[in-house]
Parts: C-alpha cells; structure tokens; sequence
C-alpha cells in the first residue's frame, strides 16, 4: 500500500523524525493559509500524487511542473489554484495522468548536501537492511550503477534492532562531521523504529538533507507497507486513497480476489497465484497479451467467479476470457457449474475457453459440453492457451 | 527412503478445531498420514473425529503422544507464535500452511529458530507429500504416485500441474515440497535440492519458481557444483509487471531484482533444462533425463 507525500510526513512527525515545516492543503485558500503560517519567504508547494517525477511533470492545463518554489503567500494561492482538480501527467503516472486533490505546502530549505537513506527487507539475510550513501538526491539506481563503491549496505539483527553504535558508524561513513554527528543518529534512530513498528516494506529518504543552518531533515519520504500486516495498523489504514488505485482492483478486494490489472486483451481467471502468473506467461508464448492476473485461491465459488467475471468484462479492451482451473479439493464439476451460472447470470460478451483439470474432471467437462453455452472446453493448458489467443485475434 | 516425512511421521495439527484444520486433518488421515494429535488454547480434552486428542499446548501434545511433526492451521495473528510454540516443544518438522504472516514476524522467527534443530517448511505453502506413505499439507492426494522424482515449487495448484504431468506419463515422485510463495520462509530451493541430492531415493527434480528474490540462483549454483541427477526448472512471472506483488508475498520484482529472466539465466547456466511454458514442466525433465 502506499502513502500521498503529507501522510509521510505525518508519520515522520509522530515518530519524531526531522523533516521540513508544513500542511497540506486541498483548495487555494488554505494553501495560502498554511503558507502564511510558516512565516517565511522560503516556500514549495508539491503536488500530491503517488508518483514520482512531480518536478518534471506537466499538467493537461498546461501548467508546468508539480513542484514550485514561491516567495510569497499570495503566489502559493496562485500555484495551488493552478494544480489543485487538474491532471498531472510525469514518467510515472502513464499519459493518462492523475488528477491532484490535494498539495503539500512547506518551508523549502538551504541545502548543503544532500544525502540518501533507506531501509528495505534483504530477503537472502531475512533481515532489514539499511541502504545509504553521500548522493543523494538523484536516482538511486543510477548511483548503484556508476558509484557502486558509494553505497552503504548496514544489515540490522532483527531481535536487538539498529544499536547505537550502528547509527554513529554509518554516520561517519556518510561523512558527518563530529558536531553533525548526534542529529544524525537521532533520525537513523527514530527512522529504524518507525519502519519496525509499522511493519513497512521499504523506507526512502531522498534526499536527507544537511542544511545549511546545520540541521538535519528528511526532505522527501517515501514508504510501501507489508500489506500482510495491515490488519494491525488502522492508523495506515486510514492513509489508504481509494482514488490513486485501479477501479478494477478495488473492485476485486471487495470480492477478496486476488487481480492486477494489465493493458492486453486476453483475461483469465485461474486458482493458485504461480498457476496464475503462468498462465499469463504462456498465453504471452503464444503471441497473446493478458489482460490481468487474477487468483480467485483456494475457493473458486460461484459467487467469486461471477463477480470475478462482472470485473474481467468491465475492461472494454478484454476480446477473450480464459478459465483455467486445477481442482484439487475443489472438485471440477462444482467449478463446472459455477462457471455455467456465472455466464448466465453475466451475458458474457465475449469469447471463454475453459481449461479445467483435476478431481471430477470428466463430470466437470461434460456439465461444460452439454450446457451448450458459447464456451470452448480445452484439455490441457497449451490447448487452453492456443485458443483462447485465436479467440481474441478474431474478435 | 524420501526426505523429511513418510510413515514414520507423527503428526499434530495445530487448530486442528477450526474449519480449514479440521477439513485438512481428516483428508491427511484418508490419505494414511498417522495423525497423533491437536492442539487449540482452550480446548484441551476434547477428541477429533472420536480418536485425535487435543491439547491446549504444544509442550502437552509432544510430551503424551510423542508427535515429531506439526501442520499449522492458525489465522496469520497468532501463527508465528504458534511456529515458535513447536520450536520450543522440540517438534523436529514445522509445516505452517497459513497465509498472510506479517514479513517481520517471520524475520523474528528465522532469527528466533537459529541453532534450533527444527526445520520449518513455508509459511503460505500447501505442505509436502511423500506419495504412499504421508501427506503433510493441503494437495490433493490422489494425482501424486509414489516414484522418483523429487518435487520443490513456491507455488501450489502450479506444482499440481506439474506432479499431474508426470503422473500421467508414469513418472512418480519420491516427494513434493511446497517451500510455499512468501518472501522470507523456513526452507529454500537449495535447501531442498540439497536434501534430494543426498536421497538415495530420488533420480531426478523439477524446482518450480517465481519472480521475486535470489532463491531459485542460489539454487542453481549449487547444483551446479554438486549435484549429477538431471534437473528441470519453470519460472513463473515471466509477463509481470515490475513493483507489483502478484498473489504470493514474495512475488514481486524489486528494484529491478528477482526478475524471471535473470532466474532463467542462472538455471540454464547451471545445466538445468528450463521448460518454456507451463505445459512442458515433466516432458523437460523427460528430455534432460534421456539425454543422461
């Protein structure tokens, strides 16, 4: 799950990290408020998207760029008018944009140097790591590219947490100076403890920042939860926003059916999440696109399966449907059924081949046979494959 | 001889009294596993389909049946505990079934469990299966045979499809382990082929992967290196999207790591006969297996 830019900063705050003086603001009016509430000439009002690239992004207004720096009041109202309720549109969002309800005004700093922190889980050690290095600022990546000697990787015993001594290590190796020294401890403290005890995934700090004034702040945060641990964490819960996520996918959550959605017109329904990533790879082989993945689990009802369809046919773009199911508990001519009901109950209008296998499978092909609803029975998955992609070419 | 369970095995089920425990159990006991025991706090004295005692605690079920193995049916909350409940009873085999375990939870319990002579199998994996003789887990016992093949997948109805194909062209399997889809667990890829590699056994392996991590690679390394039986792989995530967590916990490209495509290269470096779809698992080893 992720977080907008000034949820980030709320955290940071409860946790006591260090970061810039500001509010968020959803209309012009109280972005100016919030603005004259800092007392300062020093402004930047950002766009509130999930996406990176703000800086360099346009808007459909043709305003450009999501991130401004102002020197007055007045000139963040302006700002704010020209962002807030219009589509922004930078190398992450894709062209279709996203539209910014909300800005986050804060006091912009003088900076000295800028640096890079992060925590992330290291699954070969099943242990957190910190990742940390003197550049920051740009793209981590490419520093892993170009600079590699310039990355610090600080793995973190997960029964002592990140000990004092850890925190006064990497801050020399950052090249804190001896006064900078005790801040800097104090933010790699308070961050670790922040990632622990929300149960995060991945913790970026880019860039934390040295001021000039010799603060020590985290600038810009960016966090991912452990959507497995969510259900400890209403607090998070709460940052969840609706409206930067995938209607198709918050449809399938309401269901609890496992779907992501992508741009190819073939969608398939399968129980088992390797089988179901396998099967978008094989209908890739041969020469389709999938539409979606999409793990109905262990259950494969006829309700999740008419809902699952409700949604796979929502997409306009989908032309074929494929059914592949490997009956293990679940017997196939329950799942035959189910299915048979389902395309009653939806009208599909578009082609399904139906792939079943497994306990029951004679009983569950003939229900599909002698139903004599549009639907192509295949018998193995390169079968199912196979048609399902000259169904949708003929579409 | 197989590896880790067979009719030796004595088996408790902890939440042995919920739905999917008690559903699980009694497929387990049909299928001939000698299940010993159940635990679930609180309703200790109780007896499971008129034979199965049930304990509150571990420590009670080990101590009156001498169970060696546990199945673990508790809701993702409390299911690290109950691991580290087996751990400290003793129980040499920790199968946990559950999805859903918070990532740093589990990274406590592999830091918990060092030193410990416990081995623990998933969490979030359908169990492991020695055909004929013990089945420890969720897979349909029916389409498995007992033969030589050894089995290791992350995934579940995907590992059925593969024990299907080689069923059905005669080819059996010594024993199939789920390690299961999350992204820190008990027992890896090489783990694993190290256990098939030392059983007398099993011939042959077919490892079934997925995107995420460096397992399946470390994996191939080593058998590179140590291991003469022929070996088959499958990589499954080869189409999906980057930053996405696709079903299973640890399924997901990060930062440009953990790619199909890498895992790909490292398995046909290695020697191992990579099959291109799903459908080509068991005719892939076939093929590796006849070249010698």
């Amino acid at each position: 799950m992720n977080i907008h830019e000034y949820q980030a900063k709320e955290l940071l705050d409860k946790f006591g990290v260090t970061n810039s003086p500001g509010g968020v603001a959803s209309t012009p009016e109280e972005a100016e408020k919030v603005a004259r509430s800092l007392s300062t000439n020093n402004l930047v009002v950002k766009a509130q998207v999930h996406a990176g690239g703000r800086g360099k992004g346009t808007f459909t207004n043709g305003f450009k760029g999501g991130v401004h720096l102002c020197k007055t009041a007045n000139q963040v109202r302006d700002i704010a008018e020209q962002m807030l309720g219009h589509t922004l549109v930078t190398h992450q969002t894709g062209p279709e944009g996203r539209v910014v309800r909300k800005v986050l005004v804060s006091k912009s700093v003088e900076i000295d140097r800028e640096l890079y922190f992060a925590i992330l889980i290291d699954r070969a050690i099943s242990a957190p790591v910190i990742v940390a290095s003197t550049e920051g600022g740009v793209d981590i990546e490419s520093v892993a590219e170009l600079n590699p000697e310039k990355i610090v990787r600080m793995p973190v015993n997960p029964l002592y947490g990140l000990l004092p001594f850890q925190t006064r290590k990497l801050a020399k190796l950052l090249g804190m100076a001896s006064g900078e020294m005790r801040l800097a401890c104090k933010l790699f403290a308070n961050l670790y403890k922040l990632f622990m005890r929300c149960d995060c995934s991945m913790l970026e700090v880019n860039p934390l920042v040295v001021t000039k004034g010799g603060e020590i702040l985290a600038l810009d945060a960016k966090f991912n939860f452990d959507d497995s641990a969510l259900f400890r964490h209403p607090e998070i819960r709460e940052f969840r926003d609706i409206q930067e996520e995938d209607p198709r996918e918050v449809e399938a959550s309401k269901s609890n059916l496992s779907y992501i959605g992508l741009d190819g017109n073939i969608a398939c329904l399968v129980n088992g999440a390797g089988l179901a990533m396998a099967t978008m790879d094989i209908i890739k082989h041969h020469g389709g696109s999938p539409a979606n993945f999409l793990d109905v689990g262990g259950g494969a009802t006829e309700q999740q399966v008419t809902e699952a369809f409700k949604i796979l046919i929502s997409d306009k773009r989908v032309k074929a449907i494929l059914v592949n199911i490997f009956g293990g508990i679940m017997k196939c001519d329950i799942i035959a059924q189910g299915i048979i009901n389902a395309v009653k109950a939806v009208q599909l209008p578009v082609p399904l081949v139906v792939r079943l296998e497994g306990t029951n499978v004679e009983a569950g092909r003939k229900l599909l046979t002698d139903s004599k609803l549009p639907l192509v029975a295949a018998t193995d998955i390169a079968d199912a494959a196979q048609k399902v992609v000259a169904a949708a070419q003929a579409a | 001889m197989a590896i880790l369970v067979d009719k030796n095995t004595r088996l408790l089920v902890q939440g042995i009294t919920g739905k999917a425990g008690g559903f699980h159990a009694r497929s387990c006991m049909e299928y001939g596993t000698n299940v010993v025991a159940g635990v679930t706090p609180a309703r200790g004295g109780e007896v499971f389909e008129g034979k199965i005692p049930v304990f509150d605690t571990v420590f009670e079920a080990r101590q009156q049946t001498g169970c060696n193995a546990t199945m673990i049916f508790v809701p993702a909350e409390f299911a690290a505990d109950s691991i580290m409940e087996s751990v400290d009873a003793g129980i040499e085999l920790i199968i946990c079934i559950t999805e859903g375990i918070p990532v740093i939870d589990m990274m406590r319990v592999r830091a918990g469990m060092a030193g410990s002579a416990s081995r623990l199998i998933g969490p979030n994996c359908p169990g492991i299966i020695t055909p004929g003789q013990c089945k420890v887990g969720i897979m349909p016992g029916y389409i498995h045979k007992p033969g030589k093949v050894g089995v290791v997948s992350r995934s579940g109805t995907l590992t059925y499809e593969a024990v299907w194909q080689l069923s059905s062209r005669n080819h059996g399997q010594s024993t199939c382990i789920g390690i299961g889809g999350d992204p820190i667990n008990g027992t890896s890829h090489l783990d694993a082929v190290k256990m098939f590699n030392a059983d007398p056994d099993t011939e042959a392996m077919i490892m079934i992967g997925e995107i995420g991590g460096t397992a399946e690679e470390e994996a191939a390394a080593w058998l590179a290196k140590n291991c003469t039986k022929p070996v088959a792989a499958f990589i499954a995530g080869a189409t999906a999207p980057p930053g996405r967590r696709m079903g299973h916990a640890g399924a997901i490209v990060s930062g440009g790591k953990g790619t199909a495509a890498d895992k790909i290269a490292a398995l046909q470096a290695a020697g191992i006969e990579v099959a291109e779809t799903p459908a080509d698992m068991a005719d892939s080893l076939l093929r590796r297996m006849a070249r010698g």
